[in-house]
C-alpha cells in the first residue's frame, strides 16, 4: 500500500513537474464534463469532445472538417439506396478485439436505437450489412447523398466488447443500474481512457498501435497523455492556466481574452465556430401569447419582421457586446457548411428611419410590446446580446421585456411554444446545409427532424417542397435547391441572424493544435514543446 | 434520555417530509430535463418516450408518493445527468465535502477561539484593533470574491498553492482522503480559508463578546481575590464560561459549512457534494437534487439533536430543570 502510494505520488508529481524532458502530458480543462462515456447516448459536444480521442468513426475529419478515410478507406454509393465502405485492415481495439465488419453492422444498429440520441446520423439507415469480413454496405431507405458526412459522426464500437458487458444498447436512465459505457470505453482511436472519475478528471493515454500516427498529418504528433479536468468557473479556469496548472483551455470567456493575450507564455487562437446565433419568431398563432397587440399578431406580418431586423446595429453588437468575436451574418448557417452561397448572405441594412416607416406601413406607428426570451448560459454572451437588442428596438418604438434565463427552463420554455421571439444559437454537426433547413424552417409534420426546432412554426409549402429535394437529390439540382431555399429564406425573414459566434481557444505557448470550427480539439494533430 | 432522543427523532421526521415536498414542488421551476437530455435532435415519439419513461407524465402526487416511497428504502435511481446511481455519487462526493468542512471548521475553531480571547482581554491594543477591522473584511466579503482574490494571490502570483480541484486522494475503503498527499494537503488551504473565514470571524467576536461580559461577573472577581494567577483566571474559570454558547454555534455553523459548501466548491472545483447539486441543478438533474436536499435536511436535524444533547452535557442548570420539571 505504502508502496502504491509512493508511486502515486511520485506520479502526480511529474505530471506536475511539467517541464521535464519527457513530459508530453497536455492538461485540459473546460467549463463541462462528458455526463457519459457511452457513444451513443449523448450527442452533444461536452461528450463527444472527449470520445473522439478514443473512438474512431468510419470517416474522419480533416483539420478544415473535410472528409477523410478513417477506419474505411474508401466509400462509394454503389446504387441509390446503397453505400458501400471498405475497411480498413488490421486495426484493433484498445482491449486487443480485430476491426472487423461485423463491428460497424453492430455500431450502426446500436446507433439507430430507441434510446440512442445519434439518430439524426443514422436518420436515412435502414440496416447495415456485412458483405466480406472487411467490406460493409449501409442501405438507406431513400437515397442518401450526404450519408458520409452523417456516418463520420458515429463512433465504432466492439460487438463482442459491448455484449460481453451488457452495453448492446445505449445507456438508458430508467433502469436502476449503471451501464458498463458510461464509465468504461474501448474504442480503436489514437488514445485510450486510463482513468475516469466525472466531474473531476478523466486521463486519457497514447494508444501506439493507433493506425494513423503514421499519416502526414499527425507524424510531429507527441502527446503522450491527456489529463482533462472540468472546472466549470470561469475565473478560476483562467487562473489555473495563467499559473500553469493547465495547459490548454477550450472555453476562454471573452472579458479574459485581452489580459491573456498578454500574458506571457500564453496563446490564444481564435476561429470561427460552426454555430450561427439568431432570433425566431412565433408566426403562427393569430395573437401572440406576450405582446400588447390583441387579436392579431404583428410577427405574422412581414414589414413587422423586416423592421426588427433593420432596426439591429449588428456592428455595434460585434464591436461592444462580442468585443470583435463574432463574424455577422444574413444567413443561418457559416461558409464552412456544405450549400452556403455567399450572394445570399446579406444582411437588411442598419436603418431605424427604415424600420419606423416599415412599423407605420404595418399599422404600428407607435410600436407594440413583446417579450423576448433569452438563454443566459447557453451562447456566448447570450444575455448581453438580448440586451442590446431590447436597447436597439426601443428607439423604433417596439418595447420589448427581456426574460433571460438558464438554459434548462429556457429550452424548456420554448420547446412547449411558450414564447413569441426567442434567441437560439444553432450548430451544424453534418456540416451540411440540409441539417439547418430541416429542423428550424421545415413544416413539423411527425417525420424524423422535420422542423423539431421550428418553434415559431414557420412554413412555406415552397421551402418544405426544396427541403424534400435535398434529402434525395444530390449534384448541381441539389445545389439549386439550397441556393433557391437560402434565397426565401433572406426574403420570407423567418429568423433574424445575427452572428456565428466565434471560439478563441486559450493555451500555453508551448502546445501547438489546430483550431477546429466544430470546436474539438484533435490531440492526435498536437504538439507539446 | 431515551424518551427525549424518540421524541425528537419523531418530531424531525414532519421536518423531513415538509423539505421533501417544498423540493419536490420547487422541482417544475427548474426546467425540463427531458429537454436536456434529448439534446439537439430527437422526434416527438422520442419525447414522449423518455416523458413516460421517467415517470414525468403522472400527476404531482404520484411522482411524489413513488419518490418517497423509494426515498425510504434508500434508492434514489439514477441521475439523469450522469446514468449513475444517486446514492453512489453522494457516497463519492461526500469525503470531500466533509474533509473540507472539517478542516475549515478547525481552523475558525483554533484560530478563532484564541484571537477572541485575545481581543477581549486586551481590547484597546493596536493587534485588537487589527483583528477586529480584518473580522469586518470576513464577515463582509462575498464568499467567491475572497476565493477569488486567494486564487489571485497565491495560485497566480505567487504560484505556490493549486488553483483548482483536490489534489491527489488516497483510498481508503471507499473514502477517498486528501490529507494523506502533499498536493492533497495543499490543495485543502484555500477553500478551506475561505470556507473557513466567516465561521473564524464568527467565533472571534462571539468569544470576545463573551469574554467581555464573563470577565465581569462576581467569580471571576472573587478569582482574582483568591490571588489565582492571570493565566488560571483567564482560561480556567473565564473561557471556560464563555464555551457554552460557543458549543452551540460551531455546533449549528458546521451544518451552515457542510450545506453552504456550494460556493466555495464551485469557485475552487472542488469534487463535493455542493458542486454536484449545482451541476444538478444546471442540468434539472431531479434525483440527485432531491437526495441532497433531503440530505441536507436530515444533516442539519441530527446537528441539532446533538448540540442540545451537549447543551444537556455542559450546563447542570438545564439538568436539573428537566428533572424537576418532569413530574
Amino acid at each position: 500500500m505504502r508502496k502504491l502510494l509512493w508511486a502515486t505520488a511520485l506520479a502526480c508529481g511529474l505530471a506536475l513537474g511539467g517541464a521535464g524532458a519527457d513530459a508530453r502530458t497536455v492538461r485540459w480543462a473546460a467549463s463541462g464534463d462528458p455526463n457519459t462515456l457511452d457513444p451513443h447516448s449523448q450527442n452533444v459536444g461536452t461528450v463527444s469532445m472527449v470520445l473522439q480521442q478514443i473512438y474512431d468513426t468510419l470517416i474522419s475529419r480533416t483539420q478544415e472538417l473535410g472528409l477523410a478515410p478513417g477506419l474505411a478507406t474508401r466509400w462509394e454509393q454503389q446504387e441509390p439506396n446503397r453505400w458501400r465502405f471498405w475497411l480498413r485492415d488490421g486495426v484493433k481495439f484498445h482491449e486487443g478485439e480485430a476491426f472487423t465488419a461485423d463491428d460497424v453492422v453492430f455500431s450502426v444498429t446500436r446507433a439507430l436505437a430507441p434510446t440512442s440520441n445519434y439518430g439524426i446520423y443514422v436518420d436515412t439507415v435502414e440496416r447495415a450489412v456485412q458483405v466480406e469480413p472487411l467490406v460493409v454496405d449501409v442501405v438507406t431507405k431513400r437515397p442518401d447523398p450526404i450519408l458520409p458526412n452523417k456516418i463520420a459522426s458515429v463512433f465504432m464500437m466492439s460487438r463482442s466488447w459491448s455484449e460481453k458487458n451488457n452495453a448492446a444498447r445505449p445507456q438508458n436512465t430508467r433502469q436502476r443500474e449503471e451501464m458498463h459505457t458510461v464509465r468504461n470505453t474501448n474504442g480503436t482511436g489514437a488514445f485510450r481512457l486510463t482513468a475516469r472519475e466525472s466531474d473531476v478528471r478523466t486521463v486519457m493515454t497514447r494508444n501506439t498501435d493507433w493506425w494513423g500516427w503514421k499519416e502526414e498529418a499527425s507524424r510531429d504528433a507527441n502527446v503522450t497523455e491527456i489529463i482533462f479536468r472540468p472546472i466549470a468557473s470561469d475565473a478560476t479556469r483562467i487562473a489555473a492556466l495563467l499559473s500553469g496548472e493547465v495547459d490548454f483551455v477550450l472555453d476562454p470567456p471573452l472579458q479574459d481574452l485581452n489580459r491573456l493575450r498578454q500574458a506571457q507564455n500564453i496563446r490564444v487562437l481564435e476561429g470561427p465556430e460552426v454555430r450561427t446565433i439568431f432570433l425566431a419568431m412565433d408566426v403562427f398563432r393569430d395573437e401572440l401569447l406576450y405582446s400588447d397587440v390583441k387579436g392579431r399578431n404583428p410577427m405574422k406580418d412581414l414589414r413587422v419582421r423586416q423592421a426588427l431586423y433593420h432596426a439591429i446595429d449588428i456592428q455595434a453588437i460585434n464591436r461592444t457586446t462580442m468585443r470583435g468575436q463574432s463574424v455577422v451574418t444574413g444567413t443561418f448557417f457559416p461558409p464552412q457548411v456544405n450549400g452556403y452561397v455567399k450572394e445570399e448572405d446579406v444582411r437588411l441594412a442598419y436603418d431605424p428611419a427604415r424600420a419606423r416607416a416599415l412599423l407605420t406601413e404595418a399599422g404600428y406607428p407607435n410600436g407594440f410590446e413583446i417579450t423576448l426570451d433569452c438563454p443566459n448560459n447557453r451562447y456566448i454572451n447570450d444575455e448581453q446580446i438580448c440586451q442590446a437588442i431590447v436597447a436597439m428596438w426601443a428607439r423604433i418604438g417596439v418595447r420589448a421585456k427581456l426574460n433571460a434565463m438558464p438554459l434548462a427552463p429556457f429550452f424548456a420554455k420554448i420547446q412547449k411554444e411558450d414564447t413569441s421571439i426567442y434567441l437560439l444559437g444553432w450548430g451544424v454537426p453534418t456540416l451540411d446545409a440540409l441539417y439547418s433547413f430541416q429542423s428550424l424552417v421545415a413544416t413539423r409534420n411527425g417525420e424524423q427532424g422535420d422542423g423539431i426546432w421550428n418553434y415559431g412554426r414557420y412554413s412555406n409549402p415552397r421551402m418544405d417542397a426544396l427541403i424534400e429535394r435535398m434529402k434525395t437529390q444530390s449534384g448541381e439540382p441539389r445545389n439549386e435547391a439550397i441556393r433557391e431555399a437560402l434565397r426565401i429564406y433572406r426574403e420570407d425573414v423567418p429568423h433574424i441572424p445575427l452572428h456565428h459566434q466565434m471560439i478563441p481557444w486559450a493555451m500555453r505557448s508551448n502546445l501547438t493544435i489546430p483550431h477546429m470550427a466544430n470546436n474539438q480539439p484533435y490531440f492526435r494533430w498536437a504538439r507539446m514543446n | 434520555m431515551f424518551a427525549f432522543i424518540l421524541s425528537r427523532v419523531l418530531q424531525s421526521l414532519p421536518v423531513l417530509f415538509t423539505v421533501a415536498l417544498i423540493s419536490f414542488a420547487m422541482f417544475a421551476y427548474v426546467g425540463d430535463p427531458v429537454a436536456i437530455m434529448l439534446g439537439q435532435d430527437f422526434t416527438e415519439a422520442q419525447r414522449q418516450a423518455l416523458v413516460k419513461d421517467l415517470g414525468l407524465d403522472q400527476p404531482f402526487w404520484v411522482q411524489f408518493a413513488t419518490f418517497l416511497g423509494n426515498a425510504v428504502q434508500g434508492e434514489f435511481g439514477l441521475s439523469y445527468r450522469l446514468s449513475r446511481p444517486v446514492a453512489d455519487l453522494i457516497a463519492e462526493r461526500a469525503p470531500a465535502t466533509l474533509e473540507l468542512a472539517l478542516t475549515a471548521a478547525t481552523l475558525a475553531l483554533l484560530i478563532g477561539v484564541p484571537m477572541g480571547v485575545y481581543t477581549g482581554l486586551y481590547r484597546n491594543s493596536w493587534l485588537s484593533r487589527f483583528f477586529l477591522t480584518f473580522s469586518l473584511v470576513g464577515v463582509s466579503l462575498p464568499t467567491f470574491l475572497i476565493g477569488i482574490l486567494l486564487i489571485l494571490v497565491f495560485a497566480v502570483w505567487l504560484g505556490v498553492l493549486p488553483s483548482f480541484g483536490r489534489g491527489d486522494t488516497v483510498k481508503i475503503g471507499w473514502w477517498s482522503t486528501g490529507f494523506l498527499t502533499w498536493t492533497g494537503i495543499k490543495a485543502l488551504i484555500l477553500p478551506s480559508i475561505t470556507l473557513g473565514l466567516f465561521q473564524l470571524t464568527l467565533i472571534m467576536r462571539l468569544v470576545r463578546a463573551e469574554m467581555l461580559e464573563v470577565l465581569r461577573v462576581d467569580y471571576i472577581k472573587f478569582a482574582r481575590a483568591r490571588g489565582l494567577p492571570n493565566r488560571a483566571v483567564h482560561f480556567g474559570h473565564a473561557l471556560k464560561n464563555t464555551l457554552v454558547p460557543v458549543i452551540t454555534i460551531v455546533g449549528l455553523q458546521l451544518g451552515a459549512i457542510i450545506a453552504f459548501a456550494i460556493v466555495t466548491e464551485t469557485v475552487f472545483q472542488w469534487p463535493g457534494m455542493g458542486l454536484l447539486f449545482i451541476q444538478s441543478v444546471n442540468q434539472a438533474d431531479i434525483p440527485v437534487m432531491a437526495a441532497y436536499l433531503l440530505l441536507i435536511s436530515a444533516l442539519f436535524v441530527t446537528i441539532n439533536l446533538i448540540v442540545d444533547l451537549l447543551y444537556y452535557a455542559v450546563d447542570p442548570r438545564l439538568r436539573i430543570g428537566r428533572g424537576q420539571g418532569a413530574h
